[in-house]
């Protein structure tokens, strides 16, 4: 899933300075289980930006909503109806969905959150990142570990030699993912998987080729 | 700044199993604490979400009190570890908007710790009066009675 963080008041402040009806709208798939833009985030959100504005004297007028998902156009419709009856959209989804709103009505759509990356939930309030979305996945090469995410230095023929113990020498808190991928492969039985080179990445899947387009031709009228 | 004449509305969540016995109890035992406080039952403070603060705070209340049980002893094994950390995140957020981090706090006493509870009741008012009312008091104060309680 993709994984947000909130912006600070302060910073919501200064974006919707000026504004006055404001539309707070949530996100109910990824923001909400990383608990950034669900619809409890939304009332946080609103209720700070009212105590701000009150304080401050800034006549913001939150409405609050939470559609089911902000990156499809189904549930963006549902918005639509609040979206006219305010002047700015505060978006707390991801990026996408910030984009997706801004794209269908013309209204400033504002981000609310900083979004940070495809991970998964670690442990209880933690997660990490998994993936980069380079476009040409290489985790069966290495045991379901991805080194192009996980190796500080994006090493496909590793490992560098720098770690310590099972410490990553670039950051100290993440382990070795090298040390993880070695571990697996011969907890598997594909050690021998570690005996070939593999070929530099290309590169021109990721998003250093410009931004992406998926089409499925099958599936289009 | 100490204001004589101000009074503070101060909200106590108290949850079920320990602090709302205990405030029973101070009642039992002719325990005196100011009119101030509104105590609020709750089945755990684990039940507690940082909006329910948020709000209150919103509708011009001076302090909030969450009094959980001790740690280790919550009958929902780890509703007051929850709550403690709504609270401090419930603190964040008011330092960000500009109000008083202090005027949120969370507390833990057993059941039989009614002069406890009343002690810390006692302090937070007296904090409560030395910050002042709530700047959200007197800007677009809620119109009715079952508003401001």
């Amino acid at each position: 899933m993709i994984v947000a963080q909130r912006k600070k008041v302060p910073e919501l402040v200064d974006i919707l300075k000026g504004r006055k009806k404001i539309l707070l709208l949530g996100c109910g798939t990824c923001v909400t289980v990383c608990l950034a833009g669900g619809e409890r985030e939304v009332s946080i959100n609103a209720s700070a930006l009212r105590i701000a504005s009150r304080l401050q004297n800034l006549d913001f007028q939150v409405e609050e909503l939470t559609i089911e998902r902000q990156c499809d156009n189904i549930f963006i419709e549902k918005a639509a109806e609040a979206i006219e009856r305010n002047d700015v959209v505060l978006s707390l989804g991801c990026g996408a969905g910030v984009q997706a709103i801004a794209e269908r009505y013309d209204k400033p759509v504002y981000a609310g959150l900083d979004t940070a990356f495809i991970g998964i939930l670690e442990e209880r309030a933690t997660w990490t990142e998994k993936c980069i979305a380079c476009g040409k996945c290489v985790l069966h090469e290495y045991g379901g570990i991805c080194p192009v995410t996980r190796c500080a230095k994006h090493m496909l023929n590793g490992p560098c030699g720098g770690s310590r113990e099972d410490r990553c020498e670039v950051r100290a808190d993440r382990p070795c993912a090298w040390q993880l991928i070695y571990q697996r492969l011969k907890n598997i039985g594909e050690l021998d998987r570690l005996k070939s080179i593999k070929a530099p990445k290309n590169w021109s899947a990721g998003i250093h080729g410009g931004s992406r387009v998926v089409i499925r031709e099958d599936h289009r009228i | 700044m100490t204001n004589e004449k101000f009074e503070p509305l101060l909200i106590a969540f108290c949850c079920q199993y320990c602090s709302y016995s205990a405030a029973d109890l101070a009642g039992s035992m002719r325990l005196q604490y100011p009119p101030n406080v509104r105590i609020v039952r709750t089945p755990c403070t684990g039940r507690l979400e940082v909006e329910f603060f948020m709000k209150a705070f919103e509708k011009g209340a001076d302090g909030i009190l969450v009094a959980g049980c001790l740690e280790g002893g919550c009958h929902f094994t780890e509703g007051n570890l929850l709550a403690k950390g709504r609270v401090g995140y419930t603190r964040k957020f008011l330092s960000e908007t500009g109000l008083e981090e202090e005027r949120i706090r969370m507390i833990n006493i057993s059941a039989a710790g009614a002069i406890p509870l009343v002690d810390h009741i006692n302090e937070m008012l007296a904090i409560l009066k030395n910050l002042g009312p709530s700047p959200l008091r007197g800007v677009n104060p809620p119109t009715t009675a079952e508003m401001r309680i």
